[in-house]
């Protein structure tokens, strides 16, 4: 016979200030590691956003990175002839881009954060072609014109429509913003490639990177094969989705540790509060429990019971917990990618998935928590409890 | 104390919940030391910056090349006492993993600029006639157990993508446990000899340090100005503004730490003080007898306050020693990817001061309660 | 000698004079005491009977100084103790009274000798002379072999008897008992009343005691019963007792 579970619940009620206590600290403790999460998997999502199955990247052979690479104009014509590039009226889908970090003022503090600048070729829409215009519009070949991604609008400062900005010894005038749809390239500055080249004091008709626009993401291999074969070219070719997830490992890795440990240490700490409140628990109802064993409740009975109180603490701790980090939903955040050296603008990526996972830590730390204190109270002998009456 | 006794029994009156209370100190300030931590790491570079030093690199972008020439002229300006340059390399040993990072070096200048990292004599004089030479940071060369005369391979990936190899003649320790000692560093000569032609003659940013810190201001615009509207415009700032940027580009980190010690000091002084009051609330009557047979309201005050602060104090001190055994051991999980990790003295303190001020806290209420408890209510109660 | 009628001119060791107490409760205004009176001298054992409710135990809190009366006075071997202050009523206590309660008395993480000890550690006494004084108090009610024990392992005879050592330790000018037999059995009963009365018999203490047991009141000098407020003689018997013992 199972004890009513009513009796828990008003239990708890009883004794709603320890109750409380324990909610708190276990929904502190979900809260950070749902927050630590969301930011790292926020973090990765750009990243992993800004590359698509069906493109390929081509960088210099051995570059670990875009910044690092160079590839020649020529050896551009050559990649642009290989089988597998999509191609539309204007030609093949191919952007060669010229990529640095050039300092621009943070809106939130004033000072200074290296922002990555990507100069691409005029056809860069068609190739990826889930970025949009949201305001203004594409800048004009040739000339000093930026159009920047929708976080770094909202980031850094004077990088409005309209606006002219200097760097590199020359004014450049804002003339929209683009959607990138979450991804890494939200936090760029994108302007003319050959233009930014003679900025960057680069060798002229050199580039970091040529990005293809694939027939199909089955026609990679096909690609790759051609260019590593061909002797005249000195490259390494990548799916562009394995690159960007290789370039947020890092930054991905230390937040997760990071919120990992911190994470842990406070669900220990959770655990404590929540055994220091069964166990006072417990204590307290002694009598009860000893009336319950007389009624005839068995050992098993008590142990679900005070388990079933554990749980119910810790679910509505955790649901507190969820529910106090769910507006940071969103919210964009930036940090600096270490692997590309400049500032990333990235969002809170708080999912369903996270939230059901969040709820199970809790309740994890409830069964550890009340498990214990369950067995000590079915422990308790009736005659010891009646006697301290 | 003759009391002592008392206070004593009285802790140990349930030892689990004494256990679960001290322990909640220490799970606190583990914490407390390792967020300490962390927020030091990212304000390092800040808080080793010489007042003394400025950093000078290209306007346009942090990652053009300067002209070495520009040198000499810097050297003209009054108020600069020696200056030196650097490149970064970035290159990879054996793996993408085994990140540290690695500088070209100005050797006749380097010891006078940066007098804090420490090579002895005798290696240094070896690395100064060895072409291929480089000295390492103590930690980096621990990490990979390197020795004095041991070959390092380093593949390169900004400079052609072959490997560069070097001679460790020697290496470097910082005078204070807060410098970093991760670098390592080779010669210019060498690095000159290597690379392609078009990036010759050029370095990646100059650091001076200058007479007077009081000079600083004066002297970045002065060097500033002499570039101005050169194909290389330059920007100074001292080595702990440099720094502070830096550090906040990585977002408002102290916030995030802040809010999470804040979060888990609240918490904590919630399960503590609740748990004083529980343990005050069994002994109403025996409180009431003490009062009875002349104890003061403010004895038992005292009695209660002295037990709160008995676990502050001995939870505060275990998680703050356990930091400081795991901080090592954290440090070598994270592998590089931040800068030292030290538990300074500054955190155990304030972590100490901290415990003491829960403590206080969660001992007040139920000690007051118990301090104007009216021996006759009590009893009625009970 | 024990008076009730506030006549006694010569001073008595416990003089009270018009003692009220009135409790208010749910609006209500209850005046439990009203002008009581009461003469007790040094040797005397008094015990106080009444119906529940009568305010026995408010009369044994107000002569302990644990509570303060409405109206009325009560001196103490000369201390008028109704205007003392908060601080000076409870080392007052500290030096004048030895409690006895029903249960509670002694607090269980301690052992005998040491909750015998804690009004001494009140003192300025050496650790030395509070184990001199400890160990005569535990002699006097004979626990000495049971000195280091817990109070959960005594029985409830025992636990009375060390909380009367603790009552005596540091030498009262009364003993106030509120049921101390309240919650034992018959020989545990009789062990707790034969020290009290050894302690009236032998060595002269004054003992002031609140009990619903007629067989216990008989053991003391007189029994006064509460009634309507004020204290009233039991019988003729327990007065001649007195009269003839003390004086």
């Amino acid at each position: 016979m199972a004890i009513p579970l009513i009796y828990n619940v008003r239990s708890v009620k009883a004794r709603w200030t320890s109750a409380i206590v324990a909610v708190i600290g276990i929904a502190g403790t979900v809260g950070v590691f749902v927050a630590m999460l969301s930011l790292a998997r926020g973090f990765r999502a750009t990243l992993v956003a800004s590359g698509s199955p069906g493109h390929g990247l081509v960088m210099r052979a051995g570059s670990t990175s875009e910044m690092m690479g160079g590839v020649t104009l020529d050896s551009v014509k050559i990649i642009q002839d290989a089988p597998g590039i999509a191609r539309d009226s204007a030609g093949p889908l191919v952007t060669q881009e010229v990529v640095g970090v050039i300092p621009f003022p943070l809106i939130s503090s004033g000072t200074d954060a290296n922002v990555q600048v990507r100069g691409v070729s005029p056809n860069v829409l068609r190739i990826r072609n889930f970025v949009k215009i949201a305001q203004g519009r594409m800048f004009a070949p040739g000339l000093n014109e930026l159009i920047v991604g929708k976080n770094a609008n909202t980031t850094y400062s004077g990088l409005t429509v309209g606006n002219t900005v200097k760097f590199g010894g020359s004014p450049w005038k804002v003339v929209g913003v683009f959607d990138a749809g979450g991804s890494s390239f939200d936090s760029e500055i994108w302007c003319d490639g050959p233009i930014l080249n003679q900025v960057l004091k680069r060798p002229p008709n050199i580039f970091q990177s040529v990005t293809v626009h694939l027939v199909s993401p089955d026609t990679f291999q096909q690609f790759k094969d051609a260019i590593t074969a061909d002797p005249r070219l000195n490259v390494d070719v990548t799916r562009e989705i394995d690159y960007y997830a290789k370039q947020s490992t890092q930054m991905t890795r230390l937040i997760t540790v990071l919120g990992g440990v911190v994470a842990s240490i406070m669900a220990i700490g959770a655990v404590f509060a929540g055994l220091n409140t069964m166990y006072s628990a417990v204590a307290e109802r002694g009598r009860e429990i000893a009336t319950m064993r007389a009624l005839g409740f068995g050992a098993m009975a008590v142990v679900v019971s005070f388990l079933f109180e554990a749980l119910l603490i810790s679910f509505v701790g955790g649901a507190v917990g969820c529910a106090a980090v769910l507006p940071l939903n969103g919210l964009t955040t930036s940090t600096m990618n270490f692997q590309t050296f400049s500032s990333l603008a990235f969002a809170f990526k708080i999912t369903p998935e996270l939230l059901v996972r969040g709820i199970i830590f809790a309740l994890a730390m409830g069964i550890v928590g009340g498990l214990l204190p369950a067995i000590r109270a079915a422990n308790t002998s009736v005659a010891t409890a009646l006697r301290e009456l | 104390m003759k009391f002592s006794a008392l206070i004593f029994a009285n802790l140990f009156r349930k030892k689990i919940r004494l256990i679960l209370t001290v322990g909640s100190f220490a799970v606190a300030l583990f914490l407390f030391a390792f967020l300490g931590v962390l927020r030091n790491a990212f304000n390092r570079g800040a808080d080793v910056a010489g007042a003394d030093r400025l950093v000078v690199i290209d306007r346009v972008s942090i990652i053009n090349l300067i002209p070495l020439k520009y040198r000499d002229q810097i050297l003209q300006i009054p108020g600069v006492k020696s200056v030196t340059h650097n490149n970064w390399f970035g290159g990879v040993y054996q793996d993408e993993k085994n990140f540290f990072p690695q500088f070209v070096i100005d050797p006749e200048n380097q010891r006078q600029v940066f007098p804090e990292l420490i090579v002895p004599d005798d290696q240094w004089n070896a690395f100064l006639k060895d072409r291929q030479g480089a000295i390492a940071g103590a930690s980096t060369a621990e990490r990979f157990h390197w020795k004095i005369g041991d070959r390092i391979p380093i593949k390169t990936t900004l400079y052609g993508g072959g490997s560069w190899e070097f001679n460790l003649d020697g290496i470097y320790h910082g005078q204070r446990p807060e410098d970093d000692e991760t670098q390592f560093w080779f010669q210019w000569d060498y690095f000159e000899e290597r690379v392609p032609e078009e990036v010759k003659g050029q370095i990646g940013w100059y650091v001076l340090r200058v007479n007077n810190p009081e000079d600083s201001v004066r002297i970045a615009k002065a060097i500033d100005d002499k570039f101005a509207n050169s194909p290389s415009e330059t920007k100074t700032e001292t080595e702990s503004a440099f720094a502070a940027g830096w550090v906040k580009q990585f977002g408002n980190i102290q916030f995030l730490i802040m809010t999470i010690g804040s979060v888990v000091f609240f918490t904590l002084l919630l399960v503590t003080g609740n748990t004083m009051a529980i343990s005050v609330r069994e002994r109403t009557a025996e409180l009431a007898v003490m009062k009875a047979i002349g104890y003061s309201g403010r004895r038992v005050l005292i009695f209660i306050l002295v037990e709160s602060l008995v676990i502050a104090m001995i939870g505060g001190l275990l998680g703050l020693g356990l930091a400081l055994m795991a901080v090592p051991a954290l440090a070598k999980a994270l592998n590089g990817m931040l800068p030292q990790l030290l538990l300074e003295p500054s955190i155990l303190i304030l972590g100490l001061a901290a415990a003491l001020a829960v403590g206080i806290a969660s001992g007040i209420l139920p000690g007051l309660g118990a301090m104007r408890m009216r021996v006759v209510e009590a009893f009625r109660r009970v | 000698m024990v008076r009730v009628d506030g006549s006694a001119t010569s001073q008595s060791l416990i003089r009270v004079r018009g003692l009220n107490k009135t409790y208010s409760r749910g609006g209500e205004a209850i005046q439990v005491l009203q002008g009581l009176n009461l003469d007790v001298d040094k040797g005397d054992f008094v015990a106080f009977m009444g119906p529940s409710g009568s305010g026995k135990t408010t009369l044994l809190n107000l002569l302990g100084g644990i509570d303060v009366p409405s109206a009325g006075s009560i001196t103490v071997d000369s201390d008028e103790i109704t205007h003392m202050s908060g601080s000076k009523l409870t080392q007052w206590r500290a030096r004048h009274v030895g409690f006895i309660f029903q249960m509670y008395n002694l607090i269980p993480v301690l052992t005998a000798f040491q909750n015998v000890e804690l009004p001494l550690l009140l003192t300025k006494l050496s650790k030395a002379d509070r184990r001199r004084h400890v160990e005569t108090a535990l002699a006097v009610v004979g626990l000495t072999d049971r000195m280091h024990h817990y109070p959960r392992q005594l029985s409830g005879g025992q636990e009375q008897r060390v909380t009367i050592a603790r009552a005596i330790v540091s030498d009262p000018t009364f003993l106030l008992c509120d049921e101390p037999t309240g919650d034992l059995d018959r020989k545990s009963a009789d062990e707790v009343m034969a020290v009290i009365e050894e302690l009236v018999g032998k060595y002269g203490k004054t003992v002031l005691m609140v009990t619903h047991d007629p067989v216990i009141a008989a053991r003391s000098h007189i029994t006064l019963h509460l009634e309507k407020g004020v204290l009233v003689e039991a019988s003729r018997v327990s007065q001649d007792v007195a009269a003839g013992g003390a004086s």
